[in-house]
Parts: structure tokens; C-alpha cells; sequence
């Protein structure tokens, strides 16, 4: 157990680049592909439509690789997403600068609840953070009263989700941009960051050397909770509407983002920009393919998207596979 | 929230000092005995016959589904696409009893639609335990992608639709009954013994509990560690697929949309209130069985008595946390 934290620069060095650079050369590609293939790809409306709904799933995927880095997971993402949305939705009328708060704050709630089931109770994480999960869809169902709950139009809450700053950037790609160089730069250039890693490289380990290892977990939680309520506000704020039934299936797409971003579910290792290139490849796969749809090269119903996504993550495992049992063993505690 | 969640706590917690009896070993059954004191006090009707048949019949699933996540995570995995494996196997059985050949052989294709949905779900699990086994993909990952395409497979099988039907030598697998009580009860009861006994009894169960407890030294002991996995994520699925067709005979109808949905987590949360540990090694089958029927019963109780289904979620929740915490208590 010890001797992962010891050889984690070389290792992370070696297998960080052969597995994210996978990632990138699929979207490049894709990106290519799209832009020969179809004349409004390169168009502002769909870049920006395309952004604008990606950036929910790039928001908690970031958040999900923060966890999976520590080694582990957290589920409730997508129920809390919907929850932070009926928040968000019910402050509304009070406007943006009350929701938006709001909603975070709800996020970080469920974040926080997760952090004390793990680090106080010591629940695995993945066991806390179904049961937060079904809590939170629960108090979401509660608090909305099983139903969509509309936002308010008078206040300048719907701005966030459907104006652009400076009159080309939607407000919700420059948020999405600002957390994600937030998120970087802990990662790579704050000792909370190298904690991050430490305690996913080796838990025993990095208490040993000393590391704050609780603080570090705490963070991670925390944060999540915080990016899956910004993607609820999101979420109110773009489509005019609390949605407590949305959600399912978001924590599996963001794990599967950072998956395909070549982090290791082990922790450990981990790439921010990586895990957004992951995000937008799961994205702009189906992009294309309602690109096709509207030439009519093929007719897919929408019941496909989920066959097609599992099928790229199956892809993805098979060419991770590889490339992590040279050098990987499971590191199970 | 809390307040739900802090006298079931309490409930339990106070008992303890008094009989002496250890919370850590007997909480559950402790819990257990609280609920149905409850009941027999403060739910009306519920000493009575239907009530039994109503939480029989909505437990057998869960139960079912319950012995194959016990096994998985016995072997240190989880298993999250039985969900979608019973959407896949309750998607399939109407499409081939309904088809032209299936009407024009009755039995034949009643036959088939039980045989076919559960060589499908083997199959899946085949598909899983070979991603587990061969490639050392971690189990949540590994059965993350029929969690996410198997519905989806449904979904494009069926198109969508609802498929209605009656069948009544299908539906005696949801509505038969068999000396007062659902069919599927006794099916869950036999699958159960059965397990445990395999477990308990024979090669096969050994192998497991060896691999969920150390799996390089059960692997140098000569253990097929590979094989066992594989197994155990075959039998997993076709629980599931069981378990599927199950619940397509009690509403004589398909709904690929919603088969099996959030099954995964039932099955998963039972098996842990009956003890099985995540870190592997220990396959409590009766105890899975007692997972879902206490599960199950939290949830009529709650409903029962004027609980929304919402409430029923958070204090779902509630005991999973709470279960898992007296586990690892004590284990420390």
C-alpha cells in the first residue's frame, strides 16, 4: 500500500499522458469530422447552443473528478442537481443574486451531508453518497410538491441561463470557464491540490507524511455538492423551470466523463482539462449524430443516445484496459 | 427529514442498553420486531391476510434481485446494471409470446419468453463478469455501461410503446398463487434457500467467499478466481432478468421506461441491511431476503400511515446510512 505513493510522479507521468491524450485526439478529430461534414457546425448558434447545455455535465464532471481523484465517488450528483434547481426556481422571484447563492448553498448542503456520512461515520463513499442521493431526490420531490416549479420571469433570474455577456458569450460557458480554471489551478498549483492526489494515491500514506487528509476529503465533497448546485441553477435558469425528476443518470455521465478523461476511479490521478475534454467528446458525439439525423443519412430515435454512450464508454474501458493493467493494480484498502 | 430519521435511530439506540442484547449483531432484528409492533398497534388492517399478500408480492422482486447483488459483492463488486438487465428481460418476454409464431404456438412461446429474456440476461452478465474478470475493469464501471445502454436497448426494441397484453400462463408468474400466497413469493423463498445453500454447501461457495476475502491468495491457492467472478456476475443478471419478467406478469403489461427502475439501489440497500460487506467476503443470503422485507416494510409503514413516497425515499436513505455505520462500527 505504501509503495503506490512512492513511485505516483513517475506513474503519474507515464499514464496520464498516454490516457489523456487519447481523450484529446478523439475530439479533435470529432471536431474535424464535424466541421468538414456539415456546414453549421462551426456556426456560433450551434458552438454556443452546444456549450451552453454541455456546461452542466462539465460542471459536475469537474466536480465528480475532484472525488474520483480521492478515490471516491459520489452519486448523489444528479439528484442534487435537481433538488438545487427547485431551489433555485423557488428563490427566483427574489432574483438572481438570492438563487443563484441558493442554489449553491443547496448543492453544498448535500456536499456537506456527504462529508460527515464518510469522514465522521465512515460510510464508504459510495454507499453515503447513494443514500444522498435518495435523499435528495426525496427532499426535491418534498420541496416542490412533485411538480416542475417555474421560475420568475420579472426577476433577472433567467438571465444566467438565457443571455450572453457582452451580447456573444452565454453567461453559463464563462461561469463554466471560470470554475474550471478554479478547479485547475487548485489541482495543480495549491497543496490542497497535491492533498487531493495524495490521500487518492494513498490514504495511509498521506495521513502518515501528515497531510490535513480530512480537510482534503471535505473539499472534495463540498465542492462537488457546490458544482452540482450551480448545474441545477443552470438548469432553472436555461430551461424556466425546477426540475426535481432531472437528474437521473447525470452522476453515470460525469463518471463516465472523467473516465474518458483518463482519471483513474483508484484516485490518484487525475486531469481537469482532460475530464472537460471527456465531457464535450460524450456531447458532441450526440451533437453529430443530430446532425446526421437532420440529413437523414440515419434515423435514430432519441432512445439510442443511451445505447451509443454506453457503447463509446465500453470503447474507452477497452482502450484504458491497456494501458492500466501495465502499470496499475487495484488498490483496494 | 431529521426528524423521522432521529427516532427510527432512537428507537433502535434505546434498546440497546436495556436488553443487553448486542445493537451491532441484532440491531436489524431488533428494528425489525420495533417496525411490526408498530404496525400491529398504530396501522389499521395490517394483521391481515392481504397485507401479507401485497408486501409479499412487492417484495419477492427485490428479494430476488437481492441474492445476486449479495453474491457480487461478495466478490468485493457491485453489480448496477440489474435494473436495466430487467428492463432488457421484461421488454423481451411480451415481444415473443405476442409475436406471430408465439401466438400461433401458445405454449411453445410462453416457453420461449421465459427461456429467451433470461439467456438474454445471462448473457449480460456474461458481459459484465468478462469486463471484470479479463480486463480488471472496476465493477461499478464494468456494469455502469448496461446500466447505462441496457434500457436503452430496451427502449429501442420496443420502441417506446407500452406493450399490454393478456396471458394468463405468463401472468401466473406475477399473480399465481400457491397455498394463499404469490407465486413469486414461494420463487423468491426456493431461490434464496437455495443460494444460501449453495454458498454454504459446495464448491462454488467456498471459491467465492475466497475470492471476495483475499483475492491474490485465493487466486495462489488455485482458487479459478476468474471463472467464480464470472459466475457470480451470471447469476447475478439472470436474477435480474428473472426478477424482470416478474414484475412484466404482475402488471400484465411492459413499460421499458420503468422495469427494474432505481432496482439497483433496492437490491444493493437490502443486501447491506442483511450484511453483506462491501469489502467482500461474506454472502448473508437470508440476510439479503431480510434486507428486503424489512426494506419493504419501512416503506408500507410509511405509506400506510399517511407518508408520502418522498418521505419513504429520505428515510430510505436514512437506514442505509445507518446500517452501514453499525457495520463498520463493528468492524473497528
Amino acid at each position: 500500500m505504501l509503495g503506490d505513493a512512492f513511485d505516483l510522479r513517475t506513474y503519474t507521468r507515464q499514464l496520464g499522458r498516454s490516457s489523456t491524450i487519447t481523450v484529446w485526439i478523439a475530439l479533435l478529430c470529432l471536431i474535424l469530422f464535424g466541421l468538414l461534414r456539415y456546414d453549421n457546425f462551426g456556426s456560433t448558434y450551434n458552438i454556443g447552443s452546444f456549450l451552453n447545455y454541455n456546461s452542466m455535465f462539465i460542471l459536475i464532471s469537474v466536480g465528480m473528478c475532484f472525488v474520483i481523484m480521492t478515490g471516491g465517488i459520489d452519486l448523489s450528483v444528479g439528484s442534487v442537481a435537481a433538488f438545487a434547481s427547485v431551489v433555485a426556481a423557488l428563490l427566483s422571484p427574489h432574483g438572481l443574486w438570492v438563487a443563484l447563492p441558493g442554489g449553491i448553498l443547496a448543492g453544498m448542503a448535500f456536499g456537506a451531508v456527504n462529508a460527515f456520512i464518510i469522514l465522521v461515520m465512515r460510510v464508504p463513499p459510495f454507499m453515503a453518497t447513494l443514500a444522498t442521493m435518495l435523499a435528495a431526490k426525496g427532499c426535491a420531490l418534498v420541496l416542490s410538491g412533485k411538480q416542475t416549479v417555474s421560475v420568475s420571469w420579472e426577476s433577472n433570474f433567467t438571465t444566467l441561463g438565457m443571455s450572453s455577456a457582452f451580447g456573444i458569450l452565454p453567461w453559463t460557458i464563462l461561469v463554466t470557464a471560470i470554475v474550471v480554471v478554479a478547479a485547475w489551478i487548485v489541482l495543480e498549483k495549491t497543496s490542497l491540490g497535491r492533498t487531493v492526489l495524495a490521500v487518492g494515491g494513498s490514504p495511509d500514506a498521506a495521513h502518515l507524511m501528515g497531510l490535513k487528509t480530512g480537510r482534503a476529503i471535505a473539499f472534495v465533497y463540498l465542492f462537488s455538492g457546490a458544482c452540482a448546485g450551480l448545474a441545477g441553477v443552470f438548469l432553472a435558469s436555461g430551461y424556466g423551470a425546477g426540475q426535481p425528476l432531472e437528474g437521473v443518470g447525470w452522476e453515470l455521465a460525469a463518471i463516465a466523463s472523467v473516465v474518458v478523461g483518463g482519471t483513474l476511479l483508484t484516485g490518484g490521478l487525475g486531469s481537469i482539462p482532460a475530464t472537460v475534454a471527456g465531457a464535450l467528446l460524450f456531447g458532441l458525439v450526440f451533437n453529430i449524430l443530430n446532425f446526421e439525423n437532420g440529413r437523414g443519412t440515419i434515423s435514430l430515435s432519441a432512445y439510442w443516445q443511451s445505447v451509443i454512450r454506453g457503447g463509446l464508454l465500453l470503447l474507452v474501458i477497452l482502450l484504458q484496459a491497456r494501458v492500466q493493467s501495465l502499470g496499475v493494480r487495484s488498490k483496494t484498502s | 427529514m431529521s426528524r423521522e430519521r432521529s427516532s427510527a435511530e432512537r428507537g433502535v439506540l434505546l434498546q440497546n442498553p436495556l436488553s443487553g442484547i448486542s445493537l451491532r449483531r441484532h440491531g436489524g432484528l431488533i428494528a425489525l420486531a420495533l417496525l411490526l409492533l408498530f404496525n400491529i398497534v398504530f396501522t389499521r388492517n395490517f394483521l391481515h391476510m392481504q397485507t401479507l399478500f401485497v408486501n409479499v408480492s412487492q417484495v419477492a422482486t427485490i428479494a430476488i434481485v437481492a441474492v445476486g447483488m449479495t453474491l457480487v459483492i461478495a466478490t468485493r463488486g457491485v453489480d448496477l446494471s440489474v435494473g436495466a438487465v430487467m428492463a432488457l428481460a421484461g421488454a423481451l418476454a411480451p415481444l415473443i409470446f405476442m409475436s406471430s409464431f408465439g401466438r400461433a404456438n401458445p405454449g411453445l412461446g410462453v416457453a420461449l419468453a421465459i427461456i429467451v429474456p433470461l439467456l438474454v440476461a445471462a448473457a449480460c452478465g456474461l458481459f459484465n463478469g468478462v469486463l471484470v474478470a479479463f480486463l480488471n475493469v472496476q465493477p461499478i464501471i464494468a456494469t455502469l455501461i448496461l446500466f447505462i445502454s441496457g434500457r436503452g436497448i430496451a427502449l429501442v426494441l420496443t420502441n417506446g410503446n407500452l406493450q399490454t397484453f393478456s396471458n394468463p400462463i405468463f401472468s401466473f408468474l406475477g399473480t399465481g398463487r400457491i397455498l394463499g400466497l404469490p407465486f413469486q413469493g414461494w420463487l423468491a423463498l426456493a431461490i434464496a434457500l437455495f443460494f444460501a445453500w449453495l454458498v454454504a454447501r459446495t464448491l462454488y461457495g467456498r471459491y467465492l467467499l475466497a475470492v471476495g476475502g483475499n483475492e491474490t491468495a485465493a487466486g495462489l491457492a488455485g482458487v479459478p478466481v476468474r471463472t467464480v467472478k464470472i459466475a457470480t456476475y451470471v447469476i447475478s443478471a439472470s436474477l435480474a432478468g428473472l426478477a424482470g419478467l416478474i414484475v412484466v406478469a404482475i402488471n400484465s403489461a411492459s413499460d421499458a421506461a420503468r422495469i427494474g427502475n432505481l432496482m439497483e439501489l433496492d437490491a444493493i440497500a437490502a443486501a447491506v441491511v442483511g450484511g453483506a460487506v462491501l469489502s467482500g467476503g461474506r454472502a448473508p443470503i437470508l440476510g439479503a431476503i431480510f434486507g428486503a422485507v424489512f426494506i419493504q416494510l419501512v416503506r408500507y409503514t410509511l405509506l400506510a400511515n399517511g407518508f408520502s413516497d418522498e418521505v419513504a425515499l429520505i428515510i430510505k436513505a436514512a437506514i442505509i446510512v445507518f446500517a452501514v455505520y453499525l457495520q463498520q462500527a463493528s468492524r473497528e
